[in-house]
């Protein structure tokens, strides 16, 4: 007699409950994928070819004049010179999200602590209030903003009435103005959420050890709330840096931010490889300051990942 | 010594609840500690004591009465300028510095020179027996370890007044014990008057010199841990501080009738036990003050009895109430359970207590 030995079924592997399977994770994964990684290969491929001398699109024939152009002008005569426009233009952009990164940080650690230190049922409230904007759509609330500080908006108005002229409208206060704004909420929910979970006992602690008000803030508070501090950052001053909106309906198109000139070279100008060539630099700009933020971050013993 | 170092002068505080009500978490509280003293602060949770300990630190502002330290009023002031310091339940250690300079920012504070400061942070450290330990961060100690940071770090500020807020109550027994000791040795070394708030009442009875009995605000009993257990104001005190047998009685001619009818003479109370002249009658008495005898006036049937190692508990349902009787556990006869047992008080032992 032969034993008949049959083989185990073999155990399909189960998760524990809770824990899904990364298959899940695939589609989303390779949505994104195609959805930044194609176009962002389309521009880098299209920086490095030519313009066809009429119409949009590109010349396949491969060429680096485009990213020369972005600092060197060919005059008609044959000779070249530094042309500053671009790195002006560039200039622009980070000093205006630079003043609006440090505007909405200024504004919103003292907005975080005070929500953190509501009642819980209050701090819900007041969180929903803080993203009651995303509620509407960035271009209308951006319209809005230009009826309000108009010249002859209600500011305008109300100002008039003291004889003071308020203009402002179509001009680099009013980007700022709107940059603010718009950036606002990404700069305070991030640091609502570290000021959530501060302990408050730390505060007395420190009281009761001799320091005064502002000792506790800038030796205990912030150094609790800079892993939110830096996320509020980078959540701001990076899109900041992209921005376009702002400047084309607020600013009048006078000052242009590098965004607008991108936009500008895809459309009027029809310029496609040096748009491509300008996006490129911008985003290796961004990479550049993204990896300057993390070293700090870890630096200082954060726990903040950005890439 | 000084027995007027801290004065407490009619403190109250009313705390408003979400509810729209109030709470009298301080009721025209008065009491003076002397310098040096370990002074115990006990109570059940609510009871005041933890306002009563953050109003003298300043972190708390009474609604009326007056702080005095050294003869001068510290109520108005901010917690900054006040010369006392505290340890907080949760240790409160700052987390982004390391133990030394958590022990360092107090002196900072105060401008203290940096080769002294090195010099205070260092012997705070020996202090509380934790050299070696400077350059870690507070989430690489373990909790009691930490519990000796903000010791350390209250310490190093020599402070007049050390207000130490239920600090052991989140370590387990055995380091709970080592702790007391360590505490009481501290405090003997430096000399510096502590008030320490605790609900634990073997922890206050076994470390203060003086302990103030809190209930609703109020307190109930000021006085020794020998005198607060021997001689309890009443039947709360008795019944909080160790454990305690409550039985109701009659007022007799003679005496007071027990449950069952038998009748505990008048002389064999405690002699300061008031008796009124009739009605019901509060008798408390501590377990270990309780013998088996053969023709005892408490009697009833054995409902448990549970061996400890050094005693011998029996509980013994005598009517509608329950009797324990802490028996030493060496040379007695232990009784069974169910049999019929009769017991007697220590002469002199029993006292009425008000209710």
């Amino acid at each position: 007699m032969t034993a008949v030995t049959t083989p185990p079924k073999k155990q399909t592997q189960r998760g524990r409950p809770g824990q899904s399977s990364p298959k899940f994770a695939y589609l989303p994964i390779i949505f994104l994928a195609f959805a930044i990684g194609i176009p962002l290969l389309i521009i880098v491929v299209y920086s490095f070819l030519e313009a066809p001398s009429q119409g949009t699109g590109v010349k396949w024939v491969f060429t680096t004049d485009n990213y020369k152009a972005l600092f060197i002008q060919e005059k008609l005569d044959g000779t070249t010179a530094l042309d500053t426009r671009y790195i002006k233009v560039l200039w622009t952009s980070f000093y205006y999200s630079l003043i609006t990164t440090v505007v909405t940080l200024v504004l919103s650690i003292p907005v975080a602590m005070w929500i953190a230190t509501r009642e819980v049922k209050k701090r819900n409230v007041l969180v929903a209030l803080v993203t009651l904007p995303f509620w509407i759509s960035i271009l209308i609330r951006t319209y809005g903003m230009r009826q309000i500080i108009a010249d002859e908006g209600p500011i305008g108005k109300f100002l008039a009435i003291f004889n003071i002229d308020w203009s402002i409208l179509y001009a680099p206060p009013a980007t700022i103005l709107g940059l603010i704004y718009v950036f606002l909420p990404f700069m305070i929910l991030p640091i609502y959420a570290s000021a959530e979970r501060f302990d408050f006992k730390l505060a007395e602690a420190a009281y009761d050890l001799g320091a005064k008000r502002m000792t506790v803030v800038r030796r205990i508070i912030l150094p609790s709330i800079r892993p939110g501090v830096i996320s509020g950052i980078a959540l701001v001053f990076i899109p900041a840096l992209g921005s376009f909106l702002q400047s084309d309906m607020l600013g009048g198109g006078k000052t242009n931010m590098v965004a607008n000139v991108i936009a500008n070279n895809f459309g009027q100008a029809r310029n496609w490889p040096f748009g491509s060539a300008l996006a490129v630099l911008l985003i290796v700009l961004t990479l550049f300051f993204v990896l300057i933020m993390q070293s700090a971050a870890k630096r200082r013993g954060g726990k903040v990942e950005l890439v | 010594m000084n027995e007027k170092y801290l004065e407490i002068r009619n403190i109250t505080k009313v705390f408003q609840t979400p509810e729209g009500g109030e709470v009298r978490a301080l009721d025209d509280v008065s009491l003076d500690i002397a310098s040096g003293e370990f002074f115990i602060l006990l109570g059940p949770s609510g009871c005041g004591k933890t306002t009563l300990l953050r109003s003298i630190a300043g972190l708390e502002y009474p609604d009326s009465g007056e702080i005095v330290l050294q003869g001068e009023r510290i109520d108005d002031k901010p917690p900054y300028e006040r010369p006392v310091n505290t340890v907080f339940q949760s240790y409160a250690l700052f987390p982004h510095m390391t133990v030394s300079a958590n022990i360092a920012f107090g002196l900072e504070m105060e401008n203290v020179e940096k080769a002294e400061v090195t010099t205070r942070v260092t012997e705070a450290l020996a202090q509380v027996r934790l050299e070696g330990y400077e350059n870690r961060m507070p989430s690489q100690l373990s909790g009691g370890q930490q519990q000796r940071v903000a010791l350390a770090r209250a310490l190093a500020k020599k402070p007049k007044v050390l207000l130490l807020d239920e600090p052991l109550s989140a370590l387990d027994l055995k380091l709970r014990r080592g702790m007391q000791v360590e505490l009481k040795r501290l405090q003997r070394e430096t000399g510096i008057t502590f008030v320490f708030v605790t609900h634990d009442q073997e922890e206050a009875m076994s470390m203060g010199d003086r302990i103030a009995v809190f209930s609703e605000g109020k307190i109930i009993q000021l006085d020794t841990p020998v005198e607060v257990y021997r001689r309890p104001v009443n039947a709360y005190v008795a019944d909080f501080i160790g454990e305690t047998n409550l039985i109701k009685g009659t007022v007799v001619a003679g005496g007071i009738s027990l449950p069952g009818g038998n009748i505990l003479p008048t002389d064999q109370l405690a002699e300061d036990s008031v008796i009124p002249a009739s009605g019901e009658v509060t008798v408390a008495i501590r377990p270990e003050d309780l013998v088996l005898s053969t023709n005892g006036m408490i009697g009833g049937t054995v409902k448990d009895v549970i061996f400890t190692g050094d005693s011998v508990r029996v509980h013994v349902a005598v009517g509608d109430i329950e009797v324990i009787a802490s028996l030493a556990s060496y040379g007695t006869q232990i009784p069974e359970q169910g049999s019929t047992v009769t017991l007697n008080p220590e002469h002199r032992a029993a006292r009425t207590v008000a209710s």
